[in-house]
């Protein structure tokens, strides 16, 4: 689904991600570690053609992402809240996501009736603009608005910062669903070995850029990942 | 202590991250800044010579007399354009740094406000000349110049406040317009009162104490007031009201437009920055009075009327248009990871536009009062404004940088007016060329010939619409990674 190449991206010298290559099936949960600074939110940005690498190419689908946006209709992602409208009211914001993907209203409140609980209230119906929510509160929108429009690639920068312990439970959850099924590619990036290792399928390890572990998950992955950032 | 607050702005200013365009920004300002203080020196001496050779009257008692109006102009002047002190509050406020410093270094950077020293290049040398050339006692003469610098600072504390409280506007600026209303009927001569008053600065040496008592008044109000609403919940905080969920359906035959259509008009009716472009665009309404009013001279010219025009009907185009796409800084991300093609979210920009034009040509239908050709010269600047100008402004968003703070209005020490002198100053270009296809036209033929020719190159932007908009789309998507670069730097 997802294919890097060559790609590298250099701030004034200073090179912040090199990957010669990278393939993402189809269907995968990948999972993307690394230390701060390890190049996870360049990648990702520059997966979203939002930032430009200085040499290589990444493809979505089959498509370049910095040649066309015909990628843009099957990716969705959450990176910050940059990517949420902060005059806007939740349901105002889950409305005008669903029209940029084709979705009518009727359809936005089905899939968003599946998690009342992970919203705990606290989301719809709020009389609230979203900059007005707390942070996490702002992260439960932004998570839940990349599932609209039946996205075949969502890609999730550190979805588990800032939420409280249930929702983080009830995050796993949904990321578990999203990864079992074979049509949808989920990319995850985080801090929290622990949770990452639940949720993919496969774990990359990111250090000064560079792809230096690519596991899949096993009863053991939890470990070697600590041994290797216990160095 | 003082050090490290002009160590801190020292490094915000030359580590910004627009700094380049921010130094281009600040010549361009600083000439602006010497042709003012010029008009207002050589100005203090020609109304000196004026009055006095012309009208053979005193010059110290026809100035009192208009003190008033100086005073209140400068307050409403102020209100508009001064910018509040912006210093990055919330870090210092933690650190050991007293709140009483962090206020007085506030405050201290507004008494150099430019502001406040453009009068003294009208009223030092007024000064000198009544002393020298008219005989006035040296010592009165300073006292009453004392009494002056006084009132100007009151109004800069004033102002300060002010902005601070929404009430206090309507309350001042209501007492304003009333006292204003009775002036101009000619039921009540607020200057018989005050002109005694600035007399008396030059009379009586103990009122100079009076103002300076009322000064200090104000200084120590406001300075309690901002010291009071330092903390996050206060003058730093946000307010959240309860607001309602709109859909705004009825714009959905617009097609895809309407998505964005939407989306921009609750952009501009719940932020405070965009709202302000709608009260520009009322002021810029009014402008036109200037213009065909006759009340200022140099704009009597034939070709001033399609300035005018433009202006009066363009107001929003020109202060909206100018930050397109810069209003949706905060979440261009976002935008540039959606399914969306920019010429469905340029258009939506465009249509605001044009309605707003259009809202504003039959508003200005007023201007019939002045004749059906004032009124031309209106509907001609609308023509160009939507035929030519709108894409002029997209044009020129493509290059635009700075990222919008659309709530910077929460912020005690923020900015709060959108609307100031640098915007101003960048419409300008968009005005030479109708005037100069108009004075083509109006001297070589005839004054309908110069609107011909405005309303042609207007209908021939129009026409071309979509070959522009293919080339605006263009430019903005090969802009598009340097854009998201720098809405990502904070100011």
């Amino acid at each position: 689904m997802i294919a890097v190449h060559d790609l590298t991206k250099t701030y004034t010298g200073n090179t912040v991600l090199n990957i010669e290559h990278l393939e993402i099936p189809k269907g995968d949960s990948f999972g993307l570690v690394g230390n701060n600074g390890a190049g996870k939110t360049t990648l990702f940005s520059s997966l979203l053609d939002l930032i430009k690498p200085s040499t290589g190419y990444i493809e979505n689908k089959g498509i370049k992402v910095n040649e066309s946006e015909a990628w843009k209709s099957v990716t969705s992602a959450f990176i910050d809240e940059t990517f949420l409208i902060g005059y806007l009211t939740a349901e105002e914001y889950f409305y005008f996501i669903g029209e940029l993907r084709g979705q009518n209203k009727a359809d936005v409140d089905a899939l968003l009736s599946q998690f009342e609980d992970f919203f705990h209230g606290e989301i719809l119906g709020q009389k609230k603009y979203l900059r007005d929510l707390s942070k996490g509160n702002q992260k439960k929108v932004g998570i839940i608005a990349t599932l609209i429009g039946n996205p075949e690639v969502i890609i999730l920068d550190e979805p588990f910062a800032n939420l409280d312990p249930t929702t983080q439970i009830r995050l796993k959850k949904i990321i578990k669903e999203l990864a079992a099924n074979p049509e949808i590619t989920v990319l995850v990036s985080s801090h929290d070995l622990m949770h990452v290792t639940e949720v993919c399928e496969r774990i990359v390890v990111l250090d000064k850029g560079e792809i230096v572990k690519d596991l899949a998950t096993s009863q053991e992955t939890l470990k070697e990942l600590e041994e290797h950032f216990n160095r | 202590m003082f050090k490290h607050f002009v160590t801190l702005q020292w490094k915000s200013f030359w580590r910004s991250a627009s700094l380049t365009s921010g130094i281009f920004m600040k010549i361009f300002m600083g000439f602006w800044a010497l042709y003012l203080m010029l008009v207002m020196a050589g100005g203090s001496f020609l109304v000196f010579s004026y009055v006095k050779k012309d009208l053979c009257l005193d010059p110290l008692q026809v100035i009192n007399q208009f003190l008033i109006y100086w005073v209140v102009f400068d307050l409403i002047f102020r209100y508009a354009l001064q910018q509040m002190p912006v210093i990055n509050i919330k870090p210092l406020l933690i650190l050991p740094f007293d709140k009483k410093k962090i206020v007085s270094f506030a405050f201290a950077k507004t008494i150099f406000s430019f502001f406040n020293i453009i009068h003294a290049f009208f009223f030092i040398p007024f000064s000198i000349l009544l002393i020298v050339k008219d005989g006035h006692s040296a010592m009165s003469v300073m006292l009453w110049h004392l009494g002056l610098i006084g009132l100007i600072f009151f109004n800069n504390f004033l102002n300060i406040i002010l902005n601070k409280k929404d009430n206090l506007i309507f309350f001042i600026g209501g007492i304003l317009a009333v006292l204003g209303g009775l002036q101009y009927y000619g039921y009540f001569d607020i200057t018989t009162y005050t002109t005694p008053f600035f007399q008396s600065l030059y009379d009586t040496p103990f009122t100079v104490l009076i103002v300076f008592v009322v000064l200090l008044i104000m200084v120590v109000f406001s300075f309690r007031s901002f010291a009071r609403n330092l903390y996050l919940d206060a003058g730093l905080g946000s307010k959240s009201k309860n607001i309602t969920t709109e859909n705004l359906d009825w714009l959905d035959r617009f097609g895809k437009t309407a998505i964005f259509l939407k989306n921009d008009i609750k952009l501009i009716k719940r932020n405070k920055r965009p709202r302000t472009t709608i009260l520009v665009s009322v002021m810029f309404l009014f402008y036109g009075l200037l213009f065909f009013t006759g009340g200022i001279e140099t704009y009597e010219g034939p070709v001033w009327r399609i300035f005018a025009g433009i202006i009066v009907s363009g107001g929003f185009l020109l202060t909206f248009g100018q930050f397109v796409p810069s209003w949706d800084s905060a979440y261009y991300p976002l935008m540039m990871s959606q399914n969306i093609k920019y010429k469905e979210y340029l258009s939506s920009k465009w249509w605001l536009m044009v309605v707003g034009t259009i809202i504003s040509a039959i508003l200005a239908s007023g201007y019939l009062y002045f004749g059906w050709e004032v009124y031309l010269a209106v509907l001609v600047g609308a023509i160009y404004n939507i035929g030519v100008n709108s894409h002029v402004v997209l044009w020129a968003g493509a290059y635009v940088k700075s990222p919008i703070d659309l709530t910077s209005a929460k912020n005690a020490f923020g900015d709060k007016q959108s609307f100031n002198i640098k915007t101003m100053l960048l419409s300008l270009p968009k005005m030479a060329l109708p005037m100069i296809l108009y004075a083509i036209g109006h001297y070589a033929y005839s004054p309908n010939a110069g609107y011909a020719l405005v309303t042609i190159a207007g209908i021939a932007g129009f026409a071309f619409k979509d070959a522009v908009f293919n080339k605006i789309e263009k430019i903005y998507r090969t802009e598009k990674h340097k854009t998201l670069w720098a809405y990502k730097q904070k100011k």
